[in-house]
């Protein structure tokens, strides 16, 4: 028994189901969302200390053995995924204090973040392709009532787009499942993992490959099925934003890792290689378009979808160094992006607005302000010594290594791009005056009539430590990212250790 | 019964796709709807039909004699179409409350959050 790899669901199921007991009290449901998330994380400690120390935590649901029953499974990269959703999780709870509207916290905010985190957590740990679609529900069920909390006109077009494109995708997912079912007769991944060299039919295969590629595509917003993501996260409320950009587009990701380096590599060239294309184009597409935005949060949106080329790229080049790099690049993107939106978020706050043009001067004003942006933003664009510098060198070297220099090429311009992009942000909104215009700067300009000050500052100065933490001392994250891509690279290791070790 | 349901599947996949084109979001989202059903007999019909052979265990054996029908999809699709039935559910009210605040039912007018 290891109660550890169930804690990440159980943890924030019962806490959103006792926030909606505790439905009229906002005050606790408050403390319950911090009190949660701190046990999260803290779950999620021990689930990777853990799995560092055996390789893989199983546990099989019902005590029925597995391929029978559904089962959990946690190798090192979900026990790392599970402790960046707990502190991201921890971080949007202490930042909703103070910037969720009241509003929102009355209509069931903390209930539904908690059951968004149990989606994500148990997307990460299942073991089970069925059970993987049905936590993707869960989260996308309760994405959507975030997404939509508040009802404004933004909020109600950018939903459709996103309602419609993430079901069209779980309906793709589920065809896939069903004749993935038809030819193996297993749901298990580990065993369809095993079973799925004996099928005869290749082509067929390759085709419910192909399937999960677009329906995890979707999800993770690559190139080209990405148009859903700069439509619809810039319009809910800054915390959801944040949330949003720091877990939900990398539980496709994690989807993607897992089931092309576990299931589909019977076809490399042909499915990684389609991969790489789409990662390349994803880079280029994001930076691009981030590029043309003058609104500071629709240009961190398509900054996340230049970010998922990297990741993608890591798994597509399929080496261990390329893998490594991935695995890094998703530790180190999940903290710098959540952290930028929250900057963006109390710019906000300061002056009203995200469009460029009516934000300025929070740099002599806020300095504290600017120093925290600029962290993750130069940590974005790859400036050494921080988190974003060795991502992107571990998976540029991966991809000089395969000799895929026009790929390289992309990757290496798309980093001075995304410098160009986050030096506009900052010389608009920090660097140039408050323009004439805006009317409004008594907040910006000190007496910030705030009473939860400190619930903004707190977690984007935790989230710029942990970036400065990647990026200072990151051997010990690299020998994490390390072991996960053994893992990775070696699915028969994940086979044993849920089916047993006497399977033929 | 098998190839027919084949084409039954295509039909409904086709019909979905051509609904989820159109620019009314009422038609969008029977496009979805019709989309979930279609998955959903997809599943039941790639699991492979066994017709007047129930999956039951004879009193006293521990395993099925002979060919018997595969209980396990009628498990998935249940499952999925509970699923599809909330979010439905969701994208009904989602659309209400759309046309409502946008003040339009016509895709191609919800184009403030593009870029």
């Amino acid at each position: 028994m290891s109660p550890e790899i169930i804690l990440p669901v159980f943890i924030p199921l019962t806490a959103g189901a006792l926030s909606l007991a505790l439905w009229r009290s906002i005050r606790y449901q408050r403390i319950l969302g911090v009190l949660a998330n701190i046990l999260l994380l803290w779950s999620g400690i021990w689930l990777l200390m853990s799995t560092t120390d055996q390789g893989f935590v199983t546990m099989e649901m019902g005590n029925w053995p597995a391929p029978f029953s559904i089962v959990f499974v946690a190798d090192v990269l979900a026990a790392i995924m599970i402790v960046l959703t707990g502190i991201i999780g921890l971080a949007i709870a202490i930042y909703s204090l103070a910037s969720t509207p009241r509003g929102h916290e009355k209509f069931g905010y903390y209930p539904l973040m908690h059951l968004l985190l149990a989606g994500v957590a148990g997307s990460f740990l299942t073991g089970d392709i069925f059970n993987l679609f049905v936590w993707f529900e869960v989260m996308l069920l309760a994405s959507f009532a975030l997404l939509t909390l508040g009802g404004e006109r933004a909020q109600m077009e950018g939903a459709i787009k996103y309602v419609t494109l993430n079901l069209f995708s779980s309906a793709i997912f589920l065809s896939a499942v069903g004749l993935l079912y038809g030819m193996v007769g297993t749901l298990n991944m580990a065993d369809i993992a095993q079973k799925i060299g004996q099928v005869e039919d290749t082509g067929m295969l390759t085709v419910v490959a192909m399937m999960f590629m677009v329906s995890f595509g979707v999800k993770a917003a690559a190139f080209p099925l990405f148009f859903w993501l700069p439509a619809s996260y810039h319009t809910p409320q800054v915390a959801v934003s944040a949330l949003f950009a720091g877990l939900l587009t990398k539980v496709g990701v994690y989807a993607l890792f897992r089931m092309f380096t576990l299931v589909f590599t019977q076809d490399v060239d042909y499915t990684h290689n389609i991969l790489l294309w789409a990662a390349t184009l994803t880079m280029l597409t994001g930076v691009l378009g981030a590029a043309a935005q003058f609104e500071f949060r629709r240009i961190l949106s398509f900054h996340i979808v230049s970010q998922i080329g990297y990741m993608m790229l890591g798994l597509a080049l399929f080496t261990p160094l390329a893998i490594i790099g991935g695995v890094f690049y998703i530790m180190h993107h999940i903290i710098v992006k959540t952290n930028l939106f929250l900057v963006s978020g109390f710019t906000y706050r300061l002056l009203g607005s995200y469009e460029l043009k009516d934000l300025g001067g929070v740099y002599k004003y806020r300095p504290l302000l600017a120093v925290l942006f600029l962290i993750p933003a130069l940590s974005l664009a790859g400036i050494p010594p921080l988190s974003g510098f060795f991502a992107k060198f571990v998976v540029i070297r991966a991809a000089l290594e395969a000799e895929a220099y026009l790929v390289t090429f992309v990757a290496l311009l798309v980093g001075l791009l995304t410098l160009y992009s986050m030096i506009k942000i900052w010389a608009e909104v920090f660097w140039k005056k408050v323009p004439d215009h805006v009317r409004n700067t008594e907040e910006l300009k000190g007496n910030l009539n705030e009473k939860h000050a400190w619930a903004y500052y707190l977690p984007m100065v935790g989230l710029a430590i942990c970036t400065l933490i990647i990026g200072l001392y990151g051997q010990p994250i690299y020998e994490l990212a390390e072991m996960s891509a053994e893992q990775l690279m070696n699915p028969q290791l994940y086979i044993e250790a849920v089916l047993g070790g006497d399977q033929p | 019964m098998e190839s027919l349901m084949a084409y039954v599947v295509g039909i409904m996949f086709t019909a979905a796709f051509y609904m989820m084109l159109r620019r009314s979001i009422v038609k969008l989202v029977i496009g979805l709807m019709i989309l979930s059903n279609a998955a959903n007999l997809l599943i039941f019909v790639v699991s492979g039909m066994t017709r007047g052979a129930p999956p039951l265990i004879a009193e006293g054996a521990s395993a099925p004699a002979g060919m018997i029908a595969d209980p396990l999809p009628q498990a998935l699709i249940l499952t999925a179409i509970v699923i599809a039935f909330g979010v439905l559910a969701f994208a009904v009210v989602l659309i209400r409350r759309a046309y409502e605040v946008v003040g339009t039912d016509d895709l191609d007018q919800m184009k403030d959050t593009d870029t």
